[in-house]
């Protein structure tokens, strides 16, 4: 019992870490920009899924799918606002900042107009399970059901090759002829959605919670930075097992012991290979 | 002529250069005549959180690390100080030394918070401080004993004069002011611009032999220590804490007020603490909007004004410039500076790199000599740069050594390359744009100096000296290459050309034994470069030996006692620019027929 509360909770948990995690990626594939707005972005999917279904009395899916467009309006919003206009000085690093106020005033907002306290968000499929609750397995899902989309999107269609080929090399595929603009206000708009399904299906786990934002944030990152920026292999594997960790941690030392704990861990291994463990180092340019 | 430089208002800079003391003296010191009892602690607040801010702006300001998550060394300051002064961990100690205590505590987690931005890029090391504020707090909740936990401490009482609400006040301001004046002093000193260069041109920062962890290790540990000190004093005012108090909305507040107020200013950033500090104080419905509004400045600034309110304030630069200008260099001067010739030889012996698959540099052999001039020449993509980066230690290469009089230093940091006197100019002229011409060429003589950083911090006799000796010697330097006149102005208003020589009088500053130019004919007009031309000879002559990497072949025969020619990273040709200009290779390759 004990065991199967642990893995259950580590595995949504840690779905919903990897989904995070990819949110980040599609942001950064298209535009090499890390954006503070993925945790927000998720914590709203559980803000709005509560709004429109529990306090509005939708119906399910009709919610779910309001959630999703909310999600890839904001995407694009935040594509416009704070990423376009600091692109020309990459290397600057204003996206740090413009990304930043994006994400704070999203949750100000989100305090202000929603609640500043944990809203419990409503059931979404009607029928109970004997023994692994739907709170568990839908982060899990819609993990899952991500990976396959992306995977069939970037193998199978003509637009995801066009994404990988900006990852890859965006001066080319500008020359190439590739729409860059367009391809990545979809991406934004994309990351935007996959953001808010984290949040969604997390409902009923982790409530519809402003204080999700920043944990989101956080370690929505830890896997991807660990990871390498860009792989979701990495972000998938090292959110399981960050979310893992964390469930046994919690166990078995107490919530504050497995905070620090990921917290150390994820320092030192930074500081070891700052490329991330799977990332490969890149050649300085004088 | 040197004396016209310093007389037509090169380094004048006294007056504005304590102006945030002066400025928060005269508010500071007259706030009871004109306020009342409230202002004086809204006051004390903003005084409370300067001094945090003051210190955290040489780290986000100065040096570019984007530390969002302060907050965390205030906490821990404030339960250090309460917890000492109320005997929670040893018997009860006095609040000044309370004080103290968590002021050695604060430079301790400013250092493990900083530790990350040695190795880590700007949005990790951003993460890395917001991870730690949440567990901080997170302890703060959790350790009962010490912090009391979600019920809270009692913060340390100020002993008497400083126990009654004017009495704070004065402490606080007294406080403040002392802050302002040490970060006055490190913004005028060579650690202020060298935390500059690391921010806007570090692989130049690196070629004149700034260390970067060495330099923010010192920024971290002072910064951490005034965080401590003003969470001590913050716990003082609030006289209860508990972790509520220190919510992730302060730390954007500090760090919102230093980009507000301007990257690498005082005045700026202090004046952005007090405007947010006051605003949701004075405008009570705003209370519950502050955070959005400070996100809508961040956002405004960054879009809108980068250079914050310390740049509205820059009346100086916005003053046309000559657009006639010429650069005269006036080599006859090189004397003052190259006045101790060294023998000296640097030696390449079968260099090998590889980048991936491409060999970029494939077994060069190469010999330098003091009072020399060498070109080395060949097509794109043979391995000139290449060959100047393994030199000047950007790059450790798989096989060869470079030595210098039989030492070898292929194995020593690009920093450690300006203790050897190797200096260098690059392709794409690297400076520090905000900075004046004339700071961007006293970073050049870093390594001239002796005073360490608490010697600037608390305007030592020492440091005096160094900066009166760097500052002359810059203005030498900018005279020898033609531009003492445009000494005061920020280097980003400079034509390309300009720029050139500029890196020139920099690399000068290190009075090399050995000075490698990328290219530096590269933009500049015909008279430019016989100039040019001039003054490299001139330089030689002087003793110095001279690696010109340049494609202007005409300047290379001009001027070069030996040249060598590389093609795909191997070494074609050597000799004397009669020998290579009719090596049949060499035509074939290169120059044609």
């Amino acid at each position: 019992m004990l065991v199967q509360s642990i893995v259950s909770n580590g595995l949504a948990v840690g779905a919903i870490y990897a989904l995070i995690g990819i949110t980040y990626n599609v942001m950064f594939s298209a535009s090499r920009v890390f954006s503070f707005t993925a945790g927000s972005v998720g914590m709203l999917g559980g803000v709005f899924g509560a709004i429109f279904i529990g306090q509005m009395g939708m119906p399910v899916i009709i919610g779910f799918l309001l959630t999703l467009a909310v999600g890839a309006i904001l995407g694009v919003v935040i594509e416009f606002v704070t990423v376009r206009p600091v692109l020309k000085s990459l290397d600057q690093h204003l996206y740090v900042l413009s990304t930043l106020a994006a994400a704070l005033m999203i949750q100000q907002l989100t305090a202000i107009y929603f609640s500043t306290d944990a809203v419990p968000f409503p059931r979404v499929i009607p029928f109970e399970t004997a023994f692994f609750d739907q709170k568990f397995w839908l982060p899990i899902l819609a993990c899952i059901a991500t990976i396959v989309g992306l995977e069939y999107l970037f193998r199978h269609t003509l637009i995801g090759r066009a994404f990988l080929a900006i990852a890859e090399d965006n001066y080319a595929a500008r020359a190439l002829g590739l729409p860059e603009t367009r391809l990545r206000i979809a991406s934004y708009a994309l990351a935007g959605v996959i953001g808010v399904l984290a949040g969604f299906s997390a409902g009923q786990l982790m409530f519809a919670s402003l204080s999700n934002g920043p944990l989101y944030n956080f370690y929505g990152f830890v896997p991807v930075a660990l990871g390498g920026m860009g792989s979701n292999r990495g972000a998938v594997v090292g959110g399981l097992a960050l979310g893992l960790f964390q469930q046994v941690a919690n166990y078995f030392f107490g919530g504050v012991f497995s905070s620090v704990a990921v917290f150390v861990v994820f320092i030192i291994a930074l500081l070891a290979r700052p490329e991330g463990l799977a990332g490969a180092a890149t050649a300085r340019r004088v | 002529m040197i004396l016209e430089a310093q007389k037509a208002g090169v380094g004048t800079g006294k007056l504005e250069a304590w102006l945030p003391v002066l400025v928060l003296a005269i508010v500071g010191g007259t706030l009871p005549l004109w306020g009342d009892s409230f202002f004086g602690l809204v006051a004390s607040r903003v005084y409370i959180y300067w001094v945090l801010v003051a210190g955290l702006n040489l780290v986000v300001g100065f040096a570019g690390q984007l530390a969002i998550g302060w907050v965390s060394l205030l906490t821990i300051g404030a339960y250090t100080a309460s917890a000492l002064a109320l005997g929670r961990v040893t018997p009860e100690i006095p609040t000044f030394l309370a004080l103290a205590a968590a002021g050695v505590l604060g430079a301790v987690f400013g250092l493990i918070a900083g530790l990350p931005a040695l190795r880590l890029r700007t949005f990790y090391f951003a993460m890395t401080t917001l991870g730690l504020s949440t567990i901080v707090t997170q302890i703060a909740l959790a350790w009962k004993t010490v912090t009391g936990g979600g019920v809270g401490i009692q913060g340390p009482a100020m002993p008497a004069p400083f126990d009654s609400s004017w009495g704070f006040y004065f402490f606080c301001l007294g406080l403040a002011l002392f802050v302002t004046w040490m970060t006055c002093n490190i913004s005028a000193s060579r650690y202020g611009r060298s935390l500059v260069a690391i921010r806007d041109a570090e692989v130049a920062a690196e070629s004149v032999g700034i260390y970067k962890p060495k330099l923010l290790v010192s920024v971290f540990l002072f910064s951490g220590a005034l965080a401590g000190v003003a969470g001590g004093l913050f716990a003082s005012l609030q006289s209860y804490i508990t972790p509520d108090a220190f919510t992730f909305d302060l730390s954007v507040l500090f760090f919102i007020a230093i980009l507000i107020g301007g990257r690498g200013s005082i005045l700026g950033p202090m004046i952005g603490t007090a405007i947010l500090t006051i605003l949701p104080d004075f405008a009570a419905p705003l209370v519950q909007w502050s955070t959005f509004l400070y996100a809508v400045l961040l956002l405004a600034i960054v879009l809108l004004v980068p250079g914050g309110i310390a740049d509205l304030l820059d009346f100086k630069n916005r003053r046309p410039l000559d657009k006639h200008r010429e650069i005269r260099p006036r080599p006859e001067l090189l004397g003052q500076i190259l006045s101790e010739p060294r023998k000296s030889e640097l030696r390449l012996k079968n260099i090998v790199l590889s980048f991936g698959g491409v060999r970029a540099v494939d077994g060069v052999d190469l010999d330098i000599h003091t009072g020399e001039v060498h070109g080395l020449i060949g097509p794109n993509g043979s391995g000139k740069t290449t060959t100047l980066n393994v030199i000047s230690g950007y790059y450790r290469p798989q096989e060869g050594t470079v030595s210098q009089d039989g030492i070898d230093v292929t194995k020593e940091g690009a920093h450690t390359r300006a203790a050897h006197h190797i200096a260098r100019t690059f392709q794409t002229p690297r400076l520090i744009g905000e900075s004046s011409v004339l700071e961007n060429v006293m970073i050049g003589g870093n390594i001239d100096a002796s005073g360490t950083f608490v010697e600037s911090l608390m305007a030592l006799p020492r440091h005096w000296r160094d900066e009166a000796h760097l500052r002359e010697n810059a203005i030498t330097a900018l005279t020898i290459v033609g531009l003492e006149r445009l000494a005061n102005v920020r280097a980003d208003r400079l034509q390309h050309s300009e720029l050139r020589f500029v890196e020139i009088a920099r690399a000068l500053m290190m009075k090399p034994s050995f000075l490698l130019l990328d290219e530096p004919a590269a933009g500049l007009s015909v008279d430019e470069i016989k100039r040019l031309g001039a003054l490299i000879t001139a330089i030689s002559k002087q003793g110095t030996g001279v690696l010109l990497v340049e494609h202007h072949a005409d300047l290379i025969f001009d001027i070069c006692d030996r040249v060598t020619v590389l093609n795909l990273g191997k070494v074609l040709a050597s000799g004397t620019p009669d020998e290579v200009r009719t090596h049949r290779e060499v035509v074939n390759a290169y120059l044609g027929a």
